[in-house]
């Protein structure tokens, strides 16, 4: 579960300030994010995610309130316990699709490097049908190739909250279906909360609930 | 550590081009003052080694360092020539062994060595085929020089006429080869030996012809007293020294008047060394006397400076190279933000991060000193082969 609030945050001394009164996500729970560009949506995820620090008010993931960590507790907590899913893709170009999927293990000393996380990487990369192209180097890869290998890496630690920023914002109709059929059938076997920024309305009806940013805000 | 090193081995792995072009640059920086250093130290080892094992050089007054080159190593223009007599006087004080030197033709690009055979003994020389030369016209062939002119006893070479267009100059004389040096890794090895009077001979010194006594030279006989014959430029010379014509070679005037272009002296003791360079200190002397091993260490003293001016020429090319270095990994990290960013917001810690990027530079970094001590290594076995080659050629 989620919840956050009187979330108040503020880029440097810049001007873009996000304020979030109150918003509960309940574990499991399909959620699509929508909102114009520039309204604050992926900082929204990255506070969730304990990647960015609220200046003041309340977020808890799972009832761990993240800013309350120390920085290397909160990582450790996003790499098992969330699983991020960016519009760009973020491969490394020069690590194939085998080694992109375990750039997490290979990144954080919390999670070891062993038989049993390549068996999962291989059996995710089967699952999204890349499993003939684990050799292959990232940028020899589709665009919709690149997005699975994506998910595939944030879905290695099974994690219990998945958060997608616009996960089919630079692929075609196909697999963009496919993509998101991916990410909420993983979400749903594993009980995972999904949270996921869009602008693609044709996609909004696979969501338990939509939230506009612009009634979050007020 | 080891996952960090993978990533940072898989991204130069990926870029290999830039990565290559990385490590050759800092290599080649590291190599060269190294490489050179060595190279120099070679290239000294071998200049004094061949010049310690000529005690004294006796020659005409002029530069040394000629002097030195042309006798020990064959290189340079024929210096002054000083004459036979030094060497009879030499060896007449019962100071020292004299080995008369007189090196000015060339067969084939390959110097002719008019000396003897005290030669041989002084340099240690071993003959791996044939015998030493015994009659005028005879050479033997250094290891290299048989090679290269694929000659071998039984062969016969002719020496080369020093102008083309002189026609009242030096005819050409063909030279038995009965002889053939084992491979000594001196300059020795691409000589052609000869007895210093055949030398004489090439000179046109001493020459062979026609018997004017006989009747075919009637023709050519212009005038005859009781004491000398006058003949006219038909009569027939020799260019190849036989057993049926060396008889009629001879020599006009007194041999201690010939040419030689030096005297190795070598001294029956430390002491009687000393006593022969007294001997040559006069200003009065036509000739020097020289320790061959002090010329050299003042070449190489010039060298070791020129080494220090091209060190310091290096050593600012190794600032802007390494400079180039930081400033294409400095715009590679600024390209890198967002990839650095994704492990950081995956769950790589800031240092891990860093490590990933400071391991490349490590990777870097050791590849190029694993290049460069290959290429120190390289010139160490190989260098004393090269400098040798160079010398030989």
């Amino acid at each position: 579960m989620i919840e956050i609030r009187d979330l108040d945050f503020r880029y440097g001394e810049g001007d873009f300030a996000l304020r979030v009164p109150e918003l509960v996500v309940e574990r499991g729970e399909r959620v699509a994010l929508i909102g114009p560009s520039g309204s604050g949506k992926t900082t929204l995820l990255h506070l969730i995610a304990g990647i960015a620090l609220p200046r003041a008010g309340r977020i808890a993931t799972d009832g761990v309130a993240l800013p309350d960590l120390d920085d290397a507790a909160r990582r450790e907590f996003r790499i098992r316990r969330i699983g991020l899913v960016f519009q760009e893709f973020e491969l490394l170009e020069y690590l194939s699709v085998l080694d992109n999927i375990l750039l997490p293990c290979r990144i954080s000393p919390a999670l070891p490097l062993n038989a049993a996380a390549r068996e999962r990487a291989v059996a995710l990369a089967h699952g999204v049908g890349i499993g003939e192209k684990l050799d292959r180097m990232a940028e020899r890869l589709s665009q919709g190739e690149k997005q699975r290998v994506a998910v595939c890496r944030a879905l290695l630690v099974a994690p219990g909250l998945i958060l997608a920023d616009e996960p089919t914002g630079n692929l075609d109709p196909d697999n963009k279906e496919r993509v998101l059929d991916i990410l909420i059938e993983r979400a749903q076997q594993s009980g995972a909360t999904l949270i996921t920024v869009t602008h693609d309305r044709d996609l909004l009806e696979r969501f338990e609930r939509v939230i506009d940013f612009r009634e979050l805000l007020s | 550590m080891k996952d960090v090193l993978y990533l940072a081995w898989r991204y130069l792995a990926y870029h290999r081009v830039k990565t290559a072009i990385l490590i050759a640059s800092i290599a080649l920086i590291v190599y060269l003052p190294v490489g050179l250093n060595v190279l120099v130290s070679q290239s000294a080892a071998e200049l004094t080694a061949r010049a310690e094992s000529t005690p004294l050089l006796l020659g005409a007054k002029g530069s040394p360092l000629e002097l030195v080159l042309n006798s020990l190593y064959f290189e340079s223009e024929a210096p002054d020539t000083t004459t036979y007599e030094q060497a009879e006087r030499i060896a007449a004080s019962g100071l020292a062994e004299a080995v008369p030197l007189y090196i000015r033709f060339r067969s084939r690009e390959r110097p002719i060595v008019g000396t003897s055979l005290e030669y041989f003994a002084v340099r240690s020389l071993r003959l791996a085929a044939g015998r030493p030369m015994a009659v005028l016209g005879e050479c033997v062939l250094g290891a290299e020089a048989a090679r290269a002119l694929e000659a071998g006893p039984g062969d016969s070479l002719v020496s080369s006429p020093e102008s083309v267009f002189d026609l009242a100059g030096v005819y050409p004389l063909r030279m038995r080869v009965v002889g053939v040096l084992e491979r000594a890794h001196t300059p020795d090895d691409r000589a052609i030996f000869v007895d210093v009077k055949t030398a004489w001979i090439i000179e046109g010194l001493g020459h062979g012809h026609q018997d004017l006594a006989a009747p075919q030279a009637a023709s050519a006989v212009l005038s005859r007293t009781d004491d000398r014959i006058t003949a006219n430029a038909s009569i027939v010379q020799y260019n190849e020294i036989t057993a049926d014509n060396i008889d009629s070679f001879h020599f006009h005037g007194e041999l201690s008047g010939y040419p030689l272009t030096a005297v190795i002296a070598v001294p029956e003791s430390e002491r009687s060394g000393v006593i022969l360079l007294g001997r040559y200190e006069g200003a009065d002397q036509i000739a020097q006397i020289l320790r061959p091993v002090q010329v050299m260490d003042e070449l190489l003293e010039t060298i070791l400076t020129i080494q220090s001016y091209v060190l310091a020429a290096v050593a600012v090319l190794a600032v802007a190279t390494l400079a180039t270095a930081a400033l294409v990994f400095w715009l590679g990290v600024r390209l890198r933000r967002r990839e650095l960013e994704t492990l950081w917001k995956i769950g790589g810690s800031r240092s891990a991060v860093a490590g990933v990027l400071v391991s490349e530079v490590v990777v870097v970094l050791v590849l190029a000193a694993a290049t460069a001590a290959g290429l120190t290594a390289l010139t160490s076995r190989f260098g004393s082969a090269a400098i040798r080659m160079f010398l030989l050629s």
